[in-house]
């Protein structure tokens, strides 16, 4: 019990933390469920998104979320031209094209970014980042607590979306049953098209919400989309509420790992729950047996 | 046959790749009726049915569906004019509900008549209503049959392409869908019926076309097609 004082402000931390997993990675399931591959790309989407942050607010003294009006909005656009004018082109249709194409794209985009801006690491200053909430139980900073709120609201959002609107549903259709959606005249290289666009939006989200406590250098994505990937798979590819949960799991288990390992040993945790996980769920979490 | 079909094909060809399917196709489906396209497993008939529904493209030909060519036109165009295919196999999304694969055959229209269209279909296949909120994965044979066509019927069509719409049904619901299919085409909706049940879609249709080798060997009114020798030794073994 004379523990609780410590763990519960990690578990709270944990949990901030995940919730931007869990964005990363929806935006990740909904290109796997979709597409059936794996967008290598979604890191450095990640990273330039948070350089995007960075640079408006530096340039331009554009808040990081304000910039969540501009920046997801441009991930959204760029997201779309990529997949259609890029990858779609590229792949000629074929799955594995896909995966190499997108693994083209995420190199070719790190090492313009590496030339650009160097390895140099870059945070912002700005005046709340310290500021606290008191949750009752702990304080917590309050960007960690708008990263929560926002990534629940947008993974709230994409459900309902998924759930009750006609390009929702076509989505949901196409993942499973191409020739099908196209007999009934869907547009299914729009509906590959959007999938990519919203996944790449939840990213450009996950920026916004990351810049104020976070740092960005050009290999900052490795680190989110590896853990993305896990949460992925943990959750159930393509599964929604599987990400989301995933998100949260890793993020505490991380936290608590590193508060009883040691900070360098949280991620050990990680791939022991991750292991653990499967080996009960072979699907995942909520993933369907294939 | 009508003075102005409603679809109208010449000369189609078609394939995959370097391998032609259909070497040649006549075609036509006047509005109000009924006709069956028959033939052999491999003749080509699914292979028609996709090229008319925009899912092939084709080599050569012309397709004219009321009254614009539609020949190498988007899937999307075809079905918003009112060309709707029930693809052999089915297709419907097994993890969309009931409702949500009935409202996703209405992708192409407005959603204002979409309830209308909905009880329609829900009156014709009552047991979909029972089961709008099921996932159509977990449906049987039959009812995903069904599910299929509603969803086609959901699309307000002009033209319906069944493809084999009674494969793996018992006789009883066979006997419905033929009885179904007739009610349909009373109601003024034109049919192109692909079906292994020879001696049953000739009694429902007016016309039809039997497909060899990719072209059309044998056409006519069905009445008369019932009685020729040459089709009854090779499709009825008598
Ligand atoms: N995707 C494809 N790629 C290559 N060949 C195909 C493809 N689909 C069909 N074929 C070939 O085209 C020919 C016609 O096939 P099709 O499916 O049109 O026949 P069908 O008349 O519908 O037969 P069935 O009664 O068995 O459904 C067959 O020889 C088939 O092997
Ligand atoms: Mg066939």
């Amino acid at each position: 019990m004379s523990q609780l004082p410590i763990v519960v402000p990690s578990v709270l931390n944990g949990l901030t933390t995940g919730a931007i997993y869990a964005l990363v990675a929806l935006g990740l399931t909904l290109i796997y469920g979709v597409l059936h591959i794996i967008n290598f790309a979604h890191g450095s989407l990640l990273m330039l998104a948070m350089f995007g942050v960075f640079f408006l607010h530096k340039l331009a003294g554009l808040d990081p979320y304000l910039a969540l009006l501009v920046v997801p909005p441009a991930c959204f656009v760029a997201g779309y031209a990529l997949q259609r004018g890029v990858i779609a082109r590229a792949s000629h249709g074929k799955d594995h094209n896909i995966l190499l194409v997108t693994l083209g794209i995420a190199i070719a985009i790190e090492n313009v970014a590496i030339y650009f801006w160097r390895s140099d690491t870059r945070t912002l200053d700005l005046s709340y980042a310290f500021d606290t909430v008191n949750l009752g139980v702990a304080l917590v900073a309050l960007p960690r607590v708008v990263a929560f709120a926002g990534a629940l609201v947008v993974a709230g959002g994409l459900w309902l979306f998924m759930a009750r609107t006609d390009l929702g549903r076509a989505i949901r259709a196409v993942a499973k049953e191409r020739q099908g959606a196209r007999v009934v005249g869907i547009d299914v290289e729009h509906v590959f098209a959007m999938s990519f666009a919203i996944g790449t939006a939840c990213v450009g989200v996950a920026a916004c919400l990351l810049m104020p406590t976070f740092y960005v250098t050009p290999q900052v994505g490795h680190s989110f989309v590896l853990i993305a990937f896990t949460v992925v798979v943990l959750g159930g590819m393509g599964s929604f509420p599987g990400a989301l949960a995933g998100g949260l799991i890793i993020g505490v288990t991380e936290s608590l790992c590193g508060l009883f390992l040691g900070e360098s040993l949280g991620q050990i945790g990680i791939f022991a729950i991750f292991i653990a996980i499967l080996l009960l769920r072979p699907s995942g979490l909520l993933g369907h047996r294939a | 046959m009508p003075e102005a079909p409603l679809l109208e094909v010449a000369g189609l060809r078609a394939g995959y790749g370097a391998i032609e399917v259909l070497r040649g196709i006549d075609v036509a489906v006047g509005a109000g009726e009924i006709v069956a396209i028959l033939g052999s497993n491999g003749a080509g008939k699914s292979t028609l049915n996709n090229v008319l529904s925009g899912l092939l493209p084709l080599a050569a030909g012309s397709i004219r569906f009321d009254g614009r060519d539609i020949a190498g036109a988007r899937s999307e165009t075809i079905v918003a004019a009112g060309l709707v295919q029930v693809p052999e196999g089915r297709r419907v999304f097994p993890n969309l509900s009931v409702l949500d694969n009935l409202i996703l055959g209405s992708y192409r229209r407005g959603r204002a008549r979409r309830a209308q269209g909905l009880e329609r279909v829900f009156a014709t296949f009552p047991r979909l209503a029972e089961r709008r909120e099921q996932r159509a994965g977990t449906l049987s044979g039959g009812e995903q049959q069904m599910l299929a066509i509603g969803r086609g019927l959901m699309a307000e069509p002009r033209l319906l392409i069944l493809d084999e719409p009674s494969l793996g049904l018992s006789p009883l619901l066979v006997e419905e869908m033929f009885t179904l299919i007739r009610r349909l085409n009373t109601d003024g909706l034109a049919v192109v019926l692909v079906e292994q049940n020879v001696v049953q879609s000739l009694v429902i249709a007016h016309r039809a076309y039997v497909l060899e080798n990719g072209r059309v060997a044998l056409s006519g009114p069905a009445a008369s097609l019932r009685a020729d020798p040459a089709l009854r030794r090779s499709y009825l073994g008598m």
